[in-house]
């Protein structure tokens, strides 16, 4: 099953500056693994070596903020990978 | 000689180099937004470095670079904690604070200390990390290092090995203390006894300490000097004792400060730039003065170095890798170079008796580091 997955700007150096990208997966757990096969390295960029999604990231699906990575997708789901506004 | 100082920020790498000794070009930033902690070169292979960065909402990592900082690439495995078992408090590497070069017997070695404390191994340049068993799941590691949420986190620094030995190693926490290897990580002892912690309930406690930076002189291992939250010490090894050679600085200097150096072709000749520790710590130059000190007797006696520097309102603050020397190629006059918190890198090419700037406007500068 295919979803777009929308990627913020700090994460696109990964994809080669691209905004959007279709990732195939059943759980958002697979989508992130195929996002890393495909962009090595972003995944832990997000989540951290204990499966926790990092403090200053969010992960929706849809419009639902998903806080933990073992979330069953549907179909025609998309997942939007957000950078909290934080910081200076 | 084409020589690089490495300057990491807040705000990305930044590289000044030269060629000729005294006249410095900056150039980058490579990774701007990226938080820099630490760029070194490999000594082993001049052409190799490695680097420890995160953003401000991106987990951490390392970039590696084998053509002396024009390319980077990025760690295929980062440092990261192993898998928690049950009932177990998770542990997540927050930054990659601090890296050092293996022993030049084994080629391709790195280390890495993060926060929350945790010592990392790569055995291929710095491409893939594996946590060092021996100490991260040492069974008295939850006491050495307590988490413990100081303003910029726990800290796992000053990584030394002994040149004489690859498995003979010392760390040092903030706060946590030091702590010594003999058989390459497997066991480690702390090694505190003579240190200060004002802090502590019990003063003498075996650990528990705040070493700032630690140092082992390369041309004679057995010297060790270090910067603390409670005083400049030294210990001449096979000695356990530290000895605190912050009580000979002048009384209203004090022997608070982060960085330490030692000149590599000197071993009495250390530098350290104080900062004022007093009420609630302001950590910056005292009165507004900076300076820098120097002894050539191995702590004795202390010389003040302003010379160059500014006289009156000037409220530096250097964190603890962000002096270094050069190799001190040139005998007699020691290249010394620091980064200040507001962005600005001082040099001395006479060994620290005359400063002058090469560098303004940067970002906040966590480190300096001297390559060739």
């Amino acid at each position: 099953m295919q979803h777009k997955v929308k990627i913020p700007s700090p994460l696109q150096s990964y994809t080669q500056g691209a905004s959007e990208v279709s990732v195939a997966g059943n759980t958002l757990r697979e989508v992130l693994a195929e996002l890393d096969h495909r962009y090595n390295g972003i995944r832990f960029r997000m989540i951290d070596e204990q499966e926790r999604v990092r403090p200053h990231i969010r992960i929706f699906v849809n419009n639902q903020e998903i806080p933990a990575i073992d979330t069953t997708l549907l179909a025609g789901d998309e997942v939007h990978l957000i950078c909290a506004l934080s910081g200076g | 000689m084409n020589t690089t100082l490495w300057i990491g920020t807040r705000k990305g790498a930044f590289a000044l180099k030269s060629t000729r000794r005294r006249v410095f070009r900056a150039v980058g930033p490579q990774f701007l937004g990226h938080i820099v902690h630490h760029i070194v070169q490999d000594p082993r292979e001049p052409s190799r470095l490695v680097m420890g960065a995160k953003t401000g909402h991106l987990g951490p990592t390392v970039y590696t670079s084998s053509d002396r900082g024009r390319h980077w690439q990025e760690a295929k495995a980062p440092p990261a904690f192993r898998k928690v078992r049950d009932g177990e408090p998770a542990r997540a590497v927050e930054r990659v604070f601090w890296l050092s070069a293996g022993h030049p017997s084994e080629p391709g070695v790195w280390y890495a200390g993060t926060s929350p404390a945790g010592l990392f191994r790569s055995e291929d340049h710095g491409a893939h990390w594996q946590p060092v068993v021996g100490f991260n799941d040492h069974p008295q590691f939850s006491k050495w290092a307590s988490g413990a949420r100081t303003p910029d986190g726990e800290l796992l620094h000053s990584i030394r090995i002994d040149p004489r030995d690859a498995k003979h190693m010392y760390l040092a926490i903030s706060i946590g203390g030091i702590f010594e290897t003999h058989d390459g990580g497997k066991e480690w002892s702390p090694i505190n006894e003579g240190v200060a912690a004002e802090f502590l309930p019990d003063p003498k406690a075996a650990y528990g300490h705040d070493p700032h930076c630690f140092i082992l002189h390369p041309q004679q291992p057995d010297r060790l000097y270090h910067q603390n939250h409670c005083g400049i010490y030294r210990l001449d090894r096979p000695a356990t004792r530290w000895i605190r050679i912050g009580n000979n600085m002048p009384k209203k200097i004090g022997d608070i400060g982060f960085p330490i150096v030692a000149d590599p072709h000197d071993s009495d000749s250390v530098y350290v730039i104080p900062m004022d520790g007093s009420s609630v710590w302001p950590r910056v130059s005292i009165d507004g003065k900076p300076a820098v000190y120097r002894s050539r007797n191995a702590g004795k006696s202390w010389q003040r170095l302003d010379r160059g520097l500014p006289r009156q309102q000037a409220w530096f603050t250097v964190l603890r890798q962000a002096m270094c020397t050069d190799n001190g190629a040139k005998q007699g006059s020691l290249g010394l170079y620091f980064g200040t918190t507001q962005g600005e890198v001082w040099a001395s090419h006479n060994s620290g008796d005359a400063w002058y700037r090469i560098a303004q406007y940067l970002p906040e500068i966590y480190s300096v580091s001297f390559a060739v």
